[in-house]
C-alpha cells in the first residue's frame, strides 16, 4: 500500500507536519516493501487559495491510496474522497514515528474532515 | 456627479455620513440615490428605512462540466489560477467558491463540455425613502469574494443628479471596485494614530486611481493634530469636522439620521453637500 504522510522536511527523520494542503513534503512510503520517496509541496504551500486541493491532485496523481496528516479541512477531503483516497489524522513526531502507529493499526480513518478551512 | 464615502479604518462614521448627506441632498430637491455598497455588512438602511420596491438575486458565472463527455485532461484546472478546478479520480470537481468567474476553463476546453452558469453571491434590494432613491447589496453568508457583486450594484445604479456610495472599509479590491467610476473620494477619519494610518492607504488608493480627494474629521475632538499636519503636507482639503458628540452616538443607536435627530448639525451638513457639489462642477 503506497501512503503519504505530510512532513516539514524530506526524510522519514523529519518531523511530521500537521496541514495537508500547506504541508511542506509528502513523504510517500510503501509499506510492503519500506520503500520511500519524498515529494516537496512548495508550490501549494505558496498557493493564495485552494491548496488542500492541489495537494489532493498532487498524491492522486503520486498514486497514493492513503494519507496521513493531523488536519484535513473540507476541500481537500472532499477532493481526496473523489479519488478513493483514505485520509489517516493522528500524525505525530517524525514520519517513521507516524509509520510505525500505522503498521501497529493504531491509526484510525477519518470519514469527515476534522477542521475548517484555512486552519493553520 | 458620484461620490464615494469611504475611509479605510472601518467604523469612523462612513453610513451616518452618507445617509445623513443623502437624505438631506434630496429633501434639498436634488434628484439623488443613496447605493450601499458595503455588501458585507449594509446597514444603510437602518437609518435610511425605505421602502424596498425589488429584490433581485446577483450572481456570477461559474463552470459547470459535462462529466460524461469529459477526456479528463486537466487543462481546466492547469489554467485556473485560483484552483478552483481540479481533475482527479477521474473526475472533475468545481469549487465555485475559489472561482474568480474568468471563464478560461470554458474558453480553452479542447472538447467543450465545459459551459458556465451563474451562481447566486448575493441580493441587489431597490426602493425609495422619501425622495431619495435607495440600492443596496447584500451578500451571501458564507460567499468569499464580493467585488462582482459591488460592480453589479454599480451597474443597477438609477440615472440621478448625484449618487452618495457608501464604500465598504478597508483598502483592498472591494474598495478599489467601489471607488472606480467615481468623481470624488470622500475620506472619513478620525484624528488617532489608527484613523491616520488608514486613512493614507485610503488617499494612496484614491489617488492611483486619479480621484480627486477630501476629508472629513469625524470626532474632531478627541485624539491629535496628526491628521490636520497630514492633509495640509499632502494639500487635502478638510471639508467639515464634526466634534466628539454624545447626542450624535445616541442618534446612531436608535437608528436616527444625525440631521433629523440634532437641528443644529443641518447647516454642518448643507455645508458638506454644497462643498461635494462644487467638486463635482469642477470635474465635469
Amino acid at each position: 500500500m503506497r501512503i503519504a504522510i505530510t512532513s516539514t522536511g524530506p526524510d522519514t527523520d523529519s518531523q511530521v507536519d500537521l496541514r495537508f494542503g500547506r504541508a511542506a513534503y509528502f513523504v510517500v512510503v510503501d509499506t510492503d516493501t519500506g520503500l520511500s520517496t519524498s515529494h516537496s509541496n512548495t508550490q501549494n504551500l505558496n498557493a493564495a487559495q485552494g491548496a488542500g486541493l492541489q495537494a489532493a491532485k498532487k498524491v492522486a496523481d503520486l498514486g497514493v491510496e492513503a494519507i496521513i496528516t493531523g488536519n484535513i479541512g473540507p476541500k481537500a477531503f472532499s477532493a481526496l474522497a473523489a479519488a478513493n483516497i483514505k485520509s489517516y489524522l493522528g500524525a505525530t513526531g517524525t514520519v517513521s514515528e507516524t509509520l510505525k502507529l500505522f503498521n501497529a493499526g493504531s491509526l484510525q480513518e477519518t470519514t469527515t474532515p476534522n477542521v475548517a478551512g484555512h486552519w493553520t | 456627479m458620484k461620490v464615494a464615502i469611504a475611509s479605510g479604518k472601518g467604523g469612523t462614521g462612513k453610513t451616518t455620513i452618507a445617509t445623513s448627506l443623502s437624505h438631506l441632498a434630496a429633501n434639498l430637491n436634488h434628484r439623488t440615490v443613496y447605493a450601499d455598497c458595503d455588501v458585507e455588512e449594509p446597514n444603510g438602511h437602518l437609518f435610511l428605512k425605505p421602502d424596498i420596491r425589488d429584490t433581485r438575486s446577483a450572481g456570477v458565472l461559474v463552470p459547470v462540466v459535462n462529466e460524461d463527455a469529459c477526456i479528463h485532461c486537466g487543462l481546466c484546472g492547469d489554467v485556473c489560477l485560483y484552483n478552483a478546478i481540479v481533475t482527479l479520480g477521474g473526475r472533475v470537481l468545481v469549487y465555485p467558491d475559489l472561482c474568480h468567474n474568468c471563464g478560461g476553463c470554458a474558453l480553452l476546453c479542447p472538447v467543450g463540455v465545459i459551459c458556465e452558469t451563474s451562481h447566486e453571491i448575493g441580493t441587489i434590494d431597490r426602493g425609495k425613502s422619501g425622495t431619495l432613491q435607495y440600492i443596496a447589496g447584500r451578500l451571501n453568508v458564507g460567499q468569499i469574494s464580493c467585488t462582482p457583486l459591488i460592480r453589479a450594484v454599480k451597474q443597477d445604479i438609477p440615472k440621478a443628479d448625484l449618487v452618495i456610495i457608501d464604500a465598504p472599509p478597508g483598502t483592498a479590491c472591494p474598495l478599489i471596485e467601489t471607488l472606480h467610476d467615481c468623481d470624488l473620494a470622500l475620506l472619513v477619519t478620525e484624528p488617532t494614530p489608527f484613523g491616520l494610518h488608514d486613512l493614507k492607504r485610503a488617499v494612496q488608493v484614491a489617488r492611483t486611481l486619479d480621484l480627486p480627494v477630501a476629508v472629513i474629521i469625524n470626532r474632531a475632538d478627541i485624539g491629535n493634530g496628526d491628521v490636520r499636519d497630514y492633509c495640509a503636507s499632502e494639500s487635502i482639503r478638510i471639508i467639515a469636522e464634526i466634534p466628539n458628540d454624545r447626542r450624535v452616538a445616541e442618534a446612531y443607536s436608535q437608528a436616527k439620521l444625525i440631521t433629523s435627530a440634532i437641528d443644529e448639525y443641518t447647516p454642518l451638513f448643507t455645508g458638506m453637500l454644497a462643498d461635494i457639489i462644487e467638486y463635482g462642477k469642477c470635474t465635469n
